[in-house]
């Protein structure tokens, strides 16, 4: 790659002697970023850590302090900025939240956080350093709030694979299929696409591919662009939404993690992203429409006939929800407030685990599949005391973001 | 000649009275260099992989960080195999840091657990006086060991 690495300067405790700096390293090298540790001396960590005010007793993490301060300070330059420190470690998780809020506030070096275990692999970090590397290189390209010319998205998601084409800022054409093989739905995906827009691949003058399947997609396709999802979504939401400017926050429960983003026009400020436990994410819904025999369309209106209240269920494990579930219909609770207490018990988990994590500001932007769960919408909305808005087509913000984002390259690629 | 656990691990201060009457220091130092030195292994920059942290597993729970399990699995060997050991309490972090206050707490807990293990558990100095008071004792400490120093 010729781009200059983006440099990201690592603030953590742990990893280590957890063994998986190597991880992070890796994960930094495969979006051509670098690691490093900012340069502190005692000195600066003895005062840094008295200003700063917060007593943590670990050694690593005073030092990470020090660190974030000289940050601040400009006495040392990066790009972006990794926190990291040991899941389960109540001491680190409070000095982590506290950083990150301290170089938000006071700088504008984009910051992802997250806790790892000795199981933290490259893969699983890949994504957050991706999108955090994407939002420190391109901010031009992420800073695009109209569609031009003729271009395709593909979002390939773990439950559902997605394409849109878009030509001169509307939507004409989408595809949706179940992910099955990767590849094979999105060949299906954009025939769909293609045919409703009444045009053929040759067409099409950019492509963008995100979701899980997008390295495989893109480069069968030669994309021009491809991107993870969290920026891509972050931009399909808004522009969706017709938010573009200003605060937002999207959630967006997926089938196999959740992204919780705080945006600023358009562009990702933090985001967390999670996907270790199925009890809170859209596979659950999957399940409790199965067990209580209706279609997963028809969750979200059961639901809201429904009182989330009455059954107990609040699992972030999905075994355990499922047996709350079973042990509800076995003493006779209705379906619908079965399918209730699932979209509140989904809810609560993304509530609990995730939105804490990121500044909630309005509006909040609901997205993906599940944003079409209206029950799981009115639960989130009532466990945030806001109103939630749920923008048209919201189900393929991935491919929509992807095809706002790939029209950038369009110029380009007709004038050479 | 004893082996001596030293805490804070790392602290240069203390391996080097250790050695200097003739004992022999257990401390990062030992384990990281035994880490580093071993073939075949490409995990930077202490060479501990993911299987480190499950070694630790023998210390501390599986509910326990993974960052506390690692260093566990470098240090809870070293204690065991301890003939003797130092505790400096509230100790500068010139003196010597191991990172995480949870591993502190689990390591000084389970060399007051060897009740059969000579122990000299005092508290870092802050005037002049107290620190010629606290080389003395260490000093004292390590001298009076089993199979003390020629010197």
């Amino acid at each position: 790659m010729s781009e200059q690495p983006v440099r990201v300067a690592q603030l953590s405790c742990g990893p280590e002697h957890s063994g998986v700096q190597k991880e992070i390293n890796e994960a930094a090298a495969a979006v051509n970023a670098e690691m490093f540790f900012p340069d502190v001396t005692l000195t600066d960590i003895r005062r840094s850590y008295d200003s700063f005010g917060l007593e943590a007793r670990s050694g690593d993490l005073k030092l990470a302090i020090a660190r974030a301060v000289a940050l601040v300070e400009g006495k040392v330059d990066a790009d972006a900025v990794f926190i990291a420190t040991c899941f389960r470690c109540a001491e680190a998780a409070i000095v982590r939240n506290e950083l990150r809020h301290y170089i938000l506030k006071h700088s504008d070096l984009p910051v992802v956080s997250y806790s790892f275990t000795e199981r933290t692999t490259a893969g699983t970090l890949l994504t957050r350093m991706e999108a955090l590397t994407t939002i420190a290189r391109r901010r031009a390209l992420l800073a695009r709030e109209v569609q031009t010319g003729t271009t395709m998205g593909i979002d390939s998601g773990s439950a559902t694979t997605k394409a849109v084409i878009m030509q001169d800022n509307k939507i004409i054409g989408t595809g949706w299929l179940p992910t099955t093989e990767v590849m094979n739905s999105a060949t299906g995906v954009i025939e769909e696409a293609l045919k409703e827009a009444g045009l053929e691949m040759a067409d099409i003058e950019a492509i963008a591919t995100t979701g899980y399947g997008r390295y495989l997609i893109g480069e069968k396709l030669n994309a021009d662009l491809i991107q993870e999802e969290l920026t891509v979504n972050s931009k399909g939401a808004v522009y969706l939404a017709d938010r573009q400017r200003g605060d937002a926050t999207v959630i967006d429960i997926g089938g196999m993690d959740n992204k919780a983003i705080s945006v600023l026009d358009g562009i990702p400020g933090t985001f967390t992203m999670g996907g270790i436990c199925a009890g809170a994410s859209g596979r659950f819904l999957e399940m409790t429409a199965k067990r209580i025999g209706v279609d997963i369309t028809e969750l979200g209106p059961i639901a809201m006939k429904g009182n989330s209240k009455i059954v107990p269920m609040n699992s972030y494990c999905i075994v355990f929800g499922t047996q709350s579930l079973v042990n509800a219909l076995a003493k006779g609770s209705s379906k619908e407030d079965v399918a209730a207490a699932a979209c509140r018990s989904v809810a609560e988990q993304v509530f609990e685990q995730q939105l804490q994590e990121v500044d909630i500001k309005e509006p909040i932007i609901m997205v993906g599949g599940t944003s079409l769960i209206e029950g799981l919408v009115y639960e989130m909305g009532e466990l945030l005391q806001s109103e939630i808005l749920v923008p048209p087509r919201s189900q393929y913000i991935g491919a929509v973001g992807g095809a706002l984002l790939v029209s950038g390259f369009v110029e380009e690629k007709r004038k050479s | 000649m004893a082996k001596v656990f030293i805490f804070p691990t790392t602290s240069l201060v203390l391996s080097d009275m250790v050695e200097r009457w003739g004992h022999e220091a257990l401390g990062a130092a030992v384990g990281i260099r035994e880490k580093i030195q071993t073939p075949s292994l490409e995990s930077p920059p202490l060479q501990m992989t993911p299987e480190d942290p499950k070694k630790g597993l023998k210390y501390a729970a599986v509910e326990v960080p993974c960052g506390v399990r690692g260093r566990m699995s470098l240090y809870g060997p070293m204690i065991e195999e301890a003939d003797a050991a130092i505790i400096i309490n509230d100790s500068d972090l010139s003196f010597g840091c191991m990172g995480c206050a949870r591993t502190n707490e689990l390591v000084m807990f389970m060399l007051r657990q060897r009740k059969e293990m000579p122990l000299l558990d005092i508290k870092y100095p802050e005037t002049e006086d107290e620190g010629i008071a606290f080389v003395t004792q260490i000093k004292d400490f390590l001298a009076g060991l089993e199979g003390e120093n020629d010197e």
